[in-house]
């Protein structure tokens, strides 16, 4: 009931209604981050282990590096960073982007590495270039863990762009920060059930994206 | 060399006393997540129909964000080390959970079917048949289910002085101290790979005639 009453305080206050601290500003500043941070960590990571997997190498530099991602403090890495650069957004994208990558990883070279030989090699035989084979049997037969890294990777890049608010940039986290500092609790919990609630949305879009683009013949084992 | 571990008066706690928390509070819950995870493990492998949900429950928590997980508990337990334990006890179900019920499949039906025929009762069975067999995949997810609590733990700087060396990551940026920065990043790391290689250590001392399997063969 306690948590209820914060909310209505939090969603009741006149300064989160509009202008640049208000609530849909921040859900937009939170998103952009994210999404950036995911597109960039996609774009390095998903060639990258499509090719790694694809040629059946390199598994132990894969686990190696999803390890590594699992140790790695991010908020340490972003402090770190922004005291030795200069105050930038590009220097908070950095630490988002790594922490995308290994899931991505992992995730796509164990995919495609559990492809069924047989389908590869009678994708061969029907001579098709390899290029062809990872397009058109290998990335679609992995794509349900394709799927699951991204989904990873982007509910931990969402639930650490709050951080990016510690540096100090904006995004969700800006509430969770002032109101710490401004002994303001109820936007606190503002900012914690707002950025709980896009992590949730988060889940529910990659499971959405599952379902549309999954082949049903997959699904069926 | 001293000069790198002596704290500036800022840091509420000596290196040492850094260390000790950082260890207490993630390994603690790390362990309580193991001492939860086993019977729901149990129950899930059992009754393969609560899988499903148990599942989907602890994943849907873990994707909750430890800071806001973190701010939302203070109201309950105020700023305390309680307030980051608990949070990390329930992460850590989400790797644990999986590990549990995967290390239980992982036993074979004739090894079950052979201890009952030799009239094992449930609880010996389980203590000294299946548990045993589980423990390789078992002791991976414990694994790194206490490495990601200890790096986990350092968000719980942003709440107070709760966060072991991630205390040290807050207070360098206010103070504009990269020493304590590195100090604390290296220390985390450092102690990560330690953990984890005891973690493999203690496997090895439990699991005896994997060792001697692998000289034979």
């Amino acid at each position: 009931m306690n948590l209820l009453s914060y909310l209505r305080q939090f969603f009741d206050n006149p300064n989160f209604q509009s202008g640049y601290d208000s609530i849909w500003n921040r859900i937009t500043e939170h998103c952009e981050y994210s999404l950036i941070a995911l597109a960039i960590a996609t774009a390095i990571a998903l060639p990258l282990a499509v090719l790694s997997g694809h040629s059946g190498r390199g598994d132990g530099t894969v686990s190696a590096i999803a390890v590594i991602g699992r140790a790695m403090p991010s908020l340490g890495l972003l402090v770190l960073l922004s005291v030795l650069l200069n105050l930038s957004l590009t220097v908070t994208m950095i630490p988002l982007v790594l922490l995308g990558m290994p899931p991505i990883l992992l995730y796509t070279h164990a995919g495609i590495r559990a492809v069924d030989p047989a389908a590869v090699d009678a994708a061969r035989g029907l001579g098709m270039t390899p290029w062809q084979t990872v397009r058109q049997v290998e990335f679609p037969a992995a794509l349900p863990l394709i799927l699951a890294g991204l989904r990873s990777a982007a509910v931990q890049i969402v639930a650490t762009a709050t951080l990016a608010a510690v540096v100090p940039f904006g995004g969700l986290g800006r509430y969770i920060m002032d109101g710490l500092y401004q002994y303001d609790y109820a936007q606190v919990v503002g900012g914690a059930v707002l950025v709980s609630v896009l992590c949730l949305v988060t889940l529910l879009v990659f499971w959405l994206l599952d379902r549309l683009l999954v082949s049903p013949g997959l699904r069926s084992r | 060399m001293s000069s790198l571990f002596d704290m500036p008066s800022y840091v509420q706690s000596s290196y040492l006393g850094l260390v000790s928390v950082q260890l207490e509070v993630s390994l603690g819950a790390t362990l309580t997540g193991l001492v939860l995870a086993l019977p729901i493990g149990q129950l899930c492998s059992r009754l393969p129909r609560f899988y499903p949900p148990v599942l989907g429950l602890v994943t849907l928590l873990y994707s909750i964000p430890s800071l806001a997980l973190f701010v939302l508990l203070i109201d309950v337990f105020g700023e305390s080390e309680t307030t980051v334990f608990v949070p990390l006890a329930l992460y850590s179900l989400a790797i644990l959970v999986p590990g549990v019920v995967d290390g239980i499949r992982s036993v074979p039906r004739e090894v079950v079917d052979a201890a009952d025929g030799m009239g094992y009762g449930r609880a010996r069975r389980y203590l000294t048949v299946e548990l045993p067999i589980a423990l390789p995949t078992l002791m991976a997810a414990v694994r790194v289910a206490a490495v990601s609590s200890l790096s986990l733990m350092s968000i719980g700087g942003a709440i107070g002085n709760y966060g072991g060396f991630g205390d040290l990551f807050l207070l360098g940026l206010h103070f504009f101290n990269d020493r304590l920065i590195w100090v604390g990043l290296v220390s985390l790391l450092v102690l990560s790979i330690l953990c984890d290689l005891v973690l493999r250590g203690v496997q090895r001392l439990l699991t005896p005639w994997a060792r001697s399997l692998r000289s034979v063969g």
